[in-house]
């Protein structure tokens, strides 16, 4: 089921949280809303399941599958919810939490007991919870509940499933495995999922697309590796991994007015005594750490005391044998700018340097 | 009960070395000023009410109830909290739901006015009641043209008790609503459950032990509340007359074992709520473990 929204605004007294933002959402995607605290995110998902309704109903418009849903309320969009909490019924025990949507059924759509203890059964086996039925939430780990949201919501059988950072309150580790887990499990049953994330990490990592928002707008929307080489804007470099920001016009030859920004993969270092070329830079190494392949190195660039980080692979470093305080030379293989086209345009120059 | 589980609520944090480590004739002082308050204004009551009931024995207490008049003041005291009493367990769960629930414009303005009656003298009140419904206030009139008397009969009690009684449940039922938040039913509504199902099957049984201390304490009052009932009552023995205004009846006209026999059942009534509180506080703290 595929899921088209158009136009969506919506004003909470006098804010906006979401200014005219259009989404398509291809049948079977895994797609990440990825942006900062306050860009709108939730709001755009409780929107999409009805638990928010946009400001105007005749200028927005939500279709499922080309169905339009934009009036319909939450219980008959057949959406799956995940909420960042949890929000299980805590006076149920897990069984009771995964058959609450099937017991809402009316009457003659509800499956008799035995189907439903079955159906129960299948979605615990699923969320690898066998045996734990009659516990509580309470008596559960946060990962362990962060699964029964997800069979709760997978037992009312939804077209769409949408989850609101659903590894934020847990720990790296089980976050890892969580989202494996999902990742696989999405392929194998290909619901089309939305999820909410400000871990670019994890958007990168597990979207089939990835939603960049900001400040009540969808900055970006791409692949994950064309948002990441191909940003849109300043604000998309700067949040979807790290980056170098340097002041406007750091070059004697060429002068911007936009900062330039280059990836720590985008840099190369010479000793401080060698022939770099000309538009290479001096600076002073700060730190040095390294782990797996590539070194991470932490610079001064000498004329403005701007701080850099540089990613150098680990055979190169041994050459460097950088220290700490040592002079070094700098090289950009790959810069960004932003030209400003017009009041509200920008639009992203690469330099690439071969030499 | 599981030996190996304990339940421990939130602020029941391990105990550190007093941090307020104040001299012990600091503390020994500060005990015996609170001890002594409280049996000067709790204890010694309450003993005097048992002791002045009992003074002839049981069988001259038993007898107290053996009377037209107080057994009428008791009725009419418990059909008044059985009015009121469901009056405002509705208008509570309501106010509630409403308060927290949804957003609309005056909220905070709604939720001061439910404080009201008890900032406003409950006499004031019924003052208020008798110039609105009285024969010669703003719907006198209207009244006896109805043929339907509120002053000086039961509505008029109830309507008095109802006031002074308004704010018990709703009160309870806000602060653990506003912290249940509203995920809960959101996730119902996702599942398909309609209003009725997701309140009676979600939003009660989270607020269950919250309401049932609400009416307790709404019962109490009820029945206790005497100011605004005696302005508007009239206080006529064996028509508008309530307990408490039987008591001060038999009073003031020497009956001193009648009255503090009556009494004591409020009281007794009292004890009960107290208990029935510290119940649900132990029952309470045990189902609000961290979620
Ligand atoms: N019910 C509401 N009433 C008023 N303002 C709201 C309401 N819901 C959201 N907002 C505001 O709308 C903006 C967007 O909120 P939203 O919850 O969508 O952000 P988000 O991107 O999900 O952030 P986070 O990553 O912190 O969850 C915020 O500034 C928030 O304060
Ligand atoms: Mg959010």
């Amino acid at each position: 089921m595929s899921i088209q929204a158009n136009n969506i605004s919506k004003t909470f007294g006098g804010y906006k949280a979401l200014d005219n933002v259009s989404l398509h959402v291809p049948q079977g995607k895994l797609v990440s809303l990825l942006g900062p605290s306050g860009s709108g995110k939730t709001t755009l998902l409780r929107i999409l399941a009805g638990l928010e309704f946009p400001d105007s109903l005749d200028q927005s418009s939500i279709r499922f599958h080309g169905e339009d849903v934009t009036a319909v309320p939450a219980g008959q969009r057949g959406v799956g919810f995940v909420f960042q909490h949890y929000a299980l019924f805590k006076h149920m025990t897990i069984e009771s939490n995964i058959a609450f949507g099937i017991h809402a059924k009316p009457r003659r759509l509800r499956p008799d007991k035995h189907a439903i203890r079955a159906r129960v059964e299948e979605l615990l086996k699923l969320i690898q919870l066998e045996g734990l039925g009659k516990r509580y939430p309470s008596e559960l780990s946060g990962g362990q509940r962060q699964r029964v949201a997800l069979a709760r919501a997978l037992a009312v059988d939804p077209k769409v499933l949408l989850l609101d950072e659903p590894f934020g309150a847990l720990d790296a580790k089980v976050r890892k495995d969580l989202r494996r887990w999902l990742r696989t499990f999405q392929e194998q049953i290909g619901l089309t999922t939305i999820f909410v994330t400000h871990d670019q990490e994890e958007a990168l990592e597990l979207a089939d697309e990835v939603v960049v928002m900001n400040n009540a707008r969808i900055e970006q929307v791409g692949d994950p590796q064309t948002v990441y080489d191909h940003p849109a804007s300043p604000f998309v470099i700067e949040f979807l991994g790290n980056v170098n920001r340097l002041s406007p016009g750091f070059r004697p030859n060429r002068t911007h007015k936009q900062a330039l920004y280059v990836r720590p993969h985008d840099i190369e270092l010479f000793p401080g005594d060698a022939d770099a070329g000309s538009w290479a830079l001096d600076g002073k190494v700060l730190h040095v750490f390294a782990a797996g392949n590539y070194g991470r190195v932490t610079l001064q660039r000498t004329l403005t005391g701007e701080p850099l980080e540089a990613e150098i692979p680990r055979e190169r470093l041994r050459k460097l044998n950088l220290q700490p305080g040592d002079p070094v030379k700098i090289r950009f293989t790959h810069t960004r700018v932003f030209e400003q086209i017009d009041a509200t345009h920008q639009e992203l120059r690469e330099i690439i340097e071969t030499e | 009960m599981h030996p190996s589980k304990t339940f421990r609520s939130r602020n029941d944090s391990p105990r550190t070395p007093a941090a307020t480590a104040e001299s012990p004739a600091v503390r020994l002082t500060l005990i015996a000023v609170t001890m002594a308050f409280l049996s000067l204004f709790l204890f010694l009551p309450l003993i005097t009410v048992f002791h002045e009931a009992f003074r002839h024995g049981v069988e001259v207490y038993l007898a107290s109830f053996d009377d037209r008049h107080v057994r009428h003041a008791i009725r009419l005291t418990l059909l008044t909290a059985a009015i009121c009493v469901p009056l405002n367990l509705i208008f509570g769960v309501a106010a509630a739901w409403a308060v927290t629930k949804f957003d609309f414009r005056g909220k905070s303005l709604f939720v001061t006015l439910i404080d009201l009656p008890f900032a406003v003298s409950p006499v004031i009140a019924g003052f208020v009641f008798i110039i609105i419904f009285g024969a010669h206030g703003y719907l006198g009139p209207l009244m006896e043209r109805w043929d339907v008397q509120i002053v000086f009969a039961f509505p008029g009690i109830v309507l008095a008790t109802t006031f002074g009684t308004v704010p018990f449940i709703a009160r309870e039922l806000i602060p653990l609503m506003q912290a249940q938040g509203r995920d809960e039913e959101f996730a119902a509504m996702t599942l398909g459950a309609s209003g009725w199902r997701t309140f009676f099957k979600v939003t009660l049984p989270n607020v269950k032990w919250g309401l049932f201390y609400g009416i307790i304490l709404c019962n109490a009052r009820a029945m206790g509340e005497f100011g605004g009932v005696e302005v508007v009552s009239g206080n006529i023995s064996g028509k508008t007359s309530t307990m408490t205004l039987h008591i001060q009846t038999l009073y003031f006209s020497f009956a001193t074992v009648p009255a503090f026999a009556m009494a004591s059942v409020l009281a007794m009534l009292a004890l009960v709520t107290l208990v029935l509180k510290k119940r649900y506080r132990m029952v309470g703290d045990k189902k609000r473990i961290n979620l």
